[in-house]
């Protein structure tokens, strides 16, 4: 097909598919055209296509977030510092070489995805980002175990909690810096990282450079960017992005009745389990009575995908798709499945099922930030 | 068996030879005013608004929330982000946007 040129002066938007989702597509410093959400801070979103192109998402189609608007303007990566602190033995200043040099290197393909990632589609509708599918990616981070940076530290008795917190700063002194916490043991799993690398470069500045947070099946609000302060404390932390933001109702399904208050809330945590078709866009014409191949991508919070499951009949029976190459618990996995449909307008269900036996649930759970969407995907295809 | 997602490979045998050191710089794109806020009533918003953050945290907000969203956005504004925003101009802010959006 022939490309358009673009009308110079004329941006080129994307219509997410709910209401007012019309978005400009942008290019940020090391970043291809993607969805603007937010210029100031940066919020940039994956255009779907890309999950169809690999397992792996690309630095450069890689989505943003940022809450707060005071980025740093220049790292320099020979005098940058990660400072290991509190409660520990022996504090730490640690150098990029210094990082790469005197501890063990590990690697691990992750999914990061927004806790707020989908909300758009959240009825009924809750203020926030109003974002679509596109604020997810998955990534091989290399990188240091936080295990062995807090080994050389030297946890204190007593050490409860790590924090968290980067270079980006709140605009105006009245709003609470972004720091996050985890709980001690978690910190130390040996999973957790500090990464310098994302697909085998460098991180994009965006994406965090020099070093972020690899906090492997659980929402991106901890993989804290930027980051260059590490504090153990000895009592449950209390900053404003754990105490009040960030919560989820805490019950069985994390969820409440449509416009209901929770009266129990802990901090967001790990992944649901969820898939999407990536192969067909919603409304797409496929040919009748004739093999289509449909490919799709599935993840969790940490359990294997153990089953993608499709209906052509919006729910009443399902069939087994094939999985792809398995590159860890925390990654993308692909499906595929062949199929032979009749003419007319269908509706194509997906649903995943992980080892654990947690599955996509049939109808939306709602939350109040509009957090953790994962009900089934439909799509429909037209048939003809 | 289960793969395990980890991979720990020797330090020695990655580290590279020189570690780039140039400082990475970054510089926002431009920001415009969206059309929304670009008339007389929007200036108020566009003055009140925009210290802190870029203008499209407000323009794409869902529609049709009514004249209390709008209310508690800017209440969370002022009472837990520290907005320095007059009562007045608060209450004017949140009407506007109401008149616009809700
Ligand atoms: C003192 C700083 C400041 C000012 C001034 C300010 N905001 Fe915000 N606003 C914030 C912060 C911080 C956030 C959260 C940003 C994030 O998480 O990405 C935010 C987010 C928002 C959001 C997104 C929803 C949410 O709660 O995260 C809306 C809508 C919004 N602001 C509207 C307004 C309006 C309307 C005004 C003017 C009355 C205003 N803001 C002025 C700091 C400010």
């Amino acid at each position: 097909a022939l490309a358009t040129a673009p009308v110079a002066g004329v941006a080129k938007t994307v219509q997410l598919p709910f209401g007012n989702g019309t978005r400009p597509l942008v290019r940020f410093p090391q970043k291809r055209e993607l969805i603007l959400l937010t210029t100031r801070p940066p919020q940039l979103e994956t255009p779907f296509e890309v999950f169809n192109h690999g397992l792996i998402t690309p630095n450069d189609a890689f989505f943003v977030r940022y809450h707060l608007s005071g980025l740093p303007d220049a790292i320099n990566p020979a005098t940058f510092r990660l400072k290991i602190g509190g409660h520990v033995g022996k504090p730490l200043e640690l150098s990029l070489a210094s990082l790469k040099r005197d501890f063990p290197v590990q690697e691990i393909v992750a999914v990061n995805q927004c806790s707020g990632n989908s909300r758009g589609f959240v009825e009924p509708r809750v203020g926030g980002g109003q974002l679509g599918n596109g604020a997810m990616g998955n990534a091989r981070w290399r990188g240091v175990p936080l295990k062995a940076l807090l080994d050389k530290a030297g946890l204190r008795e007593g050490a409860r909690q790590v924090t968290f917190n980067g270079l980006d700063n709140p605009p105006l002194d009245g709003i609470p810096d972004f720091v996050k916490a985890l709980d001690i043991d978690h910190a130390r799993d040996g999973e957790v990282m500090v990464a310098y690398q994302m697909n085998g470069q460098d991180l994009p500045f965006l994406n965090g450079y020099p070093l972020r947070l690899i906090v492997p099946g659980h929402y991106g609000t901890s993989w804290v960017k930027h980051l260059d302060e590490i504090n153990v404390v000895n009592a449950q932390f209390d900053g404003y992005w754990m105490k009040t933001a960030y919560r989820i109702p805490d019950n069985d399904c994390n969820c409440l009745v449509p416009g209901q208050k929770p009266d129990k809330t802990k901090p967001i945590g790990r992944f649901n389990v969820r898939s999407f078709v990536t192969s067909h866009a919603d409304g797409a014409r496929v040919a009748a009575r004739q093999t289509v191949e449909l490919r799709g991508i599935a993840f969790a919070g940490g359990s294997n995908i153990a089953r993608v499951l499709l209906s052509t009949d919006d729910g009443q029976s399902w069939q087994e798709a094939r999985l792809g190459e398995d590159l860890g618990r925390y990654s993308f996995r692909e499906w595929r499945l062949g199929l032979a449909l009749q003419a007319g307008a269908h509706r194509i269900k997906v649903r995943a099922v992980t080892a654990d036996g947690e599955a996509q649930p049939l109808e939306q759970r709602w939350q109040p930030a509009g957090y953790m969407r994962n009900v089934v995907e439909t799509i429909r295809l037209e048939v003809a | 068996m289960r793969r395990e997602p980890l991979v720990l490979i020797a330090a020695a045998a990655l580290v590279p030879a020189a570690i780039a050191a140039r400082p990475l710089t970054y510089s926002a794109p431009a920001e415009t005013t969206p059309a929304e806020l670009a008339d007389a009533e929007g200036e108020l918003v566009v003055n009140a608004c925009s210290t802190c953050h870029s203008l499209e945290y407000i323009v794409t907000q869902p529609r049709g929330k009514g004249a209390q969203f709008w209310k508690d956005s800017v209440a969370k504004m002022v009472n837990v982000y520290k907005a320095p925003v007059e009562p007045a101009d608060a209450d004017a802010v949140a009407a506007a946007l109401a008149r616009k959006f809700g």
